[in-house]
């Protein structure tokens, strides 16, 4: 079996950003920019997730997933505010392949199956953020922000009954901290459902990639700042980012990538697939 | 190539906007239709699909497709099958029951044999990428002239899909891949009929130059 190494872009507005346990949203660029280089470096995927949609209930992702549906031939799942199934058919006209769903998910479960229905199970990722407390992880909404009282472990099997064909699993604790993926947790979620799981949430280190790949049966792995980061390191444009508003992020982000620096090894697409072939599992080459 | 149009046929299954943005994206023309005229007289024609067989032939025979296509494959130009669409050219499936296909190759669709029993390693639906090779000890050049010209063997493309075709005669597979316990048909061709049980508008440059091969065939 193939590993997909899969970049995800958090979005607000026009920006792609990137927070820490999902919140403290800092604007790093134009979305499809980054995503045309993860296509050109070897992506297998992309994740596009609207990080406030759900909040303001707006759908505003349509015209960004057009513009990077233009030049980009690789799956391209896309989350964020999605309702209904008129805003499923909205996301996949627009360019996406597949949609992500959690909070309307959790309020409406027969959104999945409906969608499953109409486009296809393979058209379905039921986006799940997990979160521990009291004991037990607890299926979050709203990126991370609402408590739902449902059981992880039950809520993935109600998913995958609906329909669900991927589980997209975010660790909430770890999200954006560069601690390294909950393994215990996707280990958990792979070995209980059938259809492929993307592990998400804290990669930050080689050596997180070589433990998920090593210690759980993750089909695909999910991962954000490195990426991001060597990105701004490498290719960002300062013509690109004068047109921006708040870019306070960008203006410092010498310091801020030293800040995060022992957190964070920022690492290309082609880095990430040399570790997982060292740990001994395949990749598309 | 710009004035070459390549017709896809819109038969309410699937995502077509893709298979067009990538058609765009090669320079040449898209157009959508679910008309049987344009169909039947198209220059290079797509049958897409994503979904359901039997369901997907429900809405061929609905919407009065399936003659057209047999019209156009008639005139001898070629058909590209995507996914669900190369499945839809064979005799039969056996997906959620019994369904009678184009029979425009004769052979069947049947699931990938169950892999494991905890599903660790080979999940079904098989979703990502997988390669291509040429059947057996084949030359070098064995894909020469096909949609596969100049595509390395070992070639990564992107697969979603928990049904497979098997031909009746092997020689029309041309290229195979392996799942779990199935080495199965990747890409099948039959005089002017081809198809593709992998997503070529998915594929990265590689499935790029599958429509740009196709577009000189």
């Amino acid at each position: 079996m193939t590993i997909r190494i899969i970049p995800r872009l958090d979005i607000k507005g026009p920006n792609l950003v990137k927070g820490i346990h999902l919140e403290g949203l800092r604007v790093l660029g134009k979305p499809w920019n980054f995503a045309y280089r993860y296509y050109q470096e070897g992506a297998d995927e992309l994740i596009y997730m609207d990080v406030v949609a759900s909040l303001y209930g707006r759908n505003n992702l349509t015209e960004i997933v057009k513009k990077t549906a233009e030049n980009i031939f690789i799956p391209l799942t896309v989350g964020g505010g999605i309702r209904t199934v008129e805003d499923i058919k909205t996301l996949l006209r627009a360019g996406a392949d597949k949609v992500a769903i959690n909070t309307a998910a959790i309020h409406n479960p027969d959104l999945i199956k409906e969608g499953a229905e109409i486009f296809g199970s393979q058209c379905i990722v039921s986006a799940i953020e997990a979160k521990y407390m009291n004991g037990r992880y607890e299926a979050m909404t709203d990126n991370g922000r609402e408590k739902t009282s449902k059981d992880v472990f039950k809520w993935v099997q109600e998913v995958v009954n609906l329909g669900a064909g991927e589980i997209l699993l975010t660790s909430v604790d770890r999200d954006g901290t560069g601690f390294g993926y909950d393994l215990e947790l996707v280990r958990k979620i792979t070995e209980s459902v059938s259809v492929p799981v993307i592990a998400h949430g804290g990669c930050g280190k080689p050596e997180h990639i070589t433990n998920i790949i090593k210690k759980s049966n993750a089909d695909a792995i999910c991962a954000s700042t490195i990426f991001h980061y060597n990105y701004l390191e490498n290719y960002v444009n300062s013509e690109e980012f004068k047109e921006e508003g708040n870019i306070e992020f960008i203006k410092q982000k010498t310091n801020s990538i030293v800040f995060m620096d022992d957190r964070i090894t920022k690492m290309g697409i082609n880095d990430v697939k040399k570790i997982v072939t060292e740990a001994g599992a395949e990749c598309r080459k | 190539m710009k004035d070459q149009k390549i017709t896809i046929v819109d038969y309410g299954m699937g995502n077509l906007f893709s298979i067009e943005r990538a058609i765009n994206y090669i320079g040449a023309k898209a157009e959508i239709t679910s008309d049987r005229l344009k169909i039947a007289n198209a220059d290079k024609l797509i049958l897409p699909g994503v979904g359901a067989f039997g369901k997907a032939m429900d809405e061929l025979k609905e919407r009065k497709i399936i003659e057209a296509v047999y019209r156009f494959v008639e005139s001898k130009k070629p058909l590209l099958g995507i996914c669900l669409g190369m499945q839809l050219l064979f005799t039969e499936s056996f997906e959620f029951g019994h369904h009678k296909g184009l029979d425009l190759i004769k052979g069947r669709v049947i699931r990938f044999r169950d892999p494991d029993p905890n599903w660790v390693n080979f999940k079904i639906p098989q979703i990502g990428w997988n390669k291509i090779k040429s059947p057996g000890e084949e030359p070098w050049d064995y894909w020469k002239n096909t949609i596969l010209e100049s595509i390395p063997t070992g070639c990564f493309f992107y697969f979603v899909h928990s049904y497979i075709c098997v031909p009746e005669n092997k020689k029309y597979s041309i290229a195979e891949s392996e799942y779990g316990k199935d080495l199965y048909c990747a890409v099948i061709n039959k005089d002017n009929v081809w198809g593709c049980q992998f997503h070529p508008e998915k594929s990265g440059e590689a499935g790029l130059k599958i429509y740009r091969n196709f577009l000189k065939i």
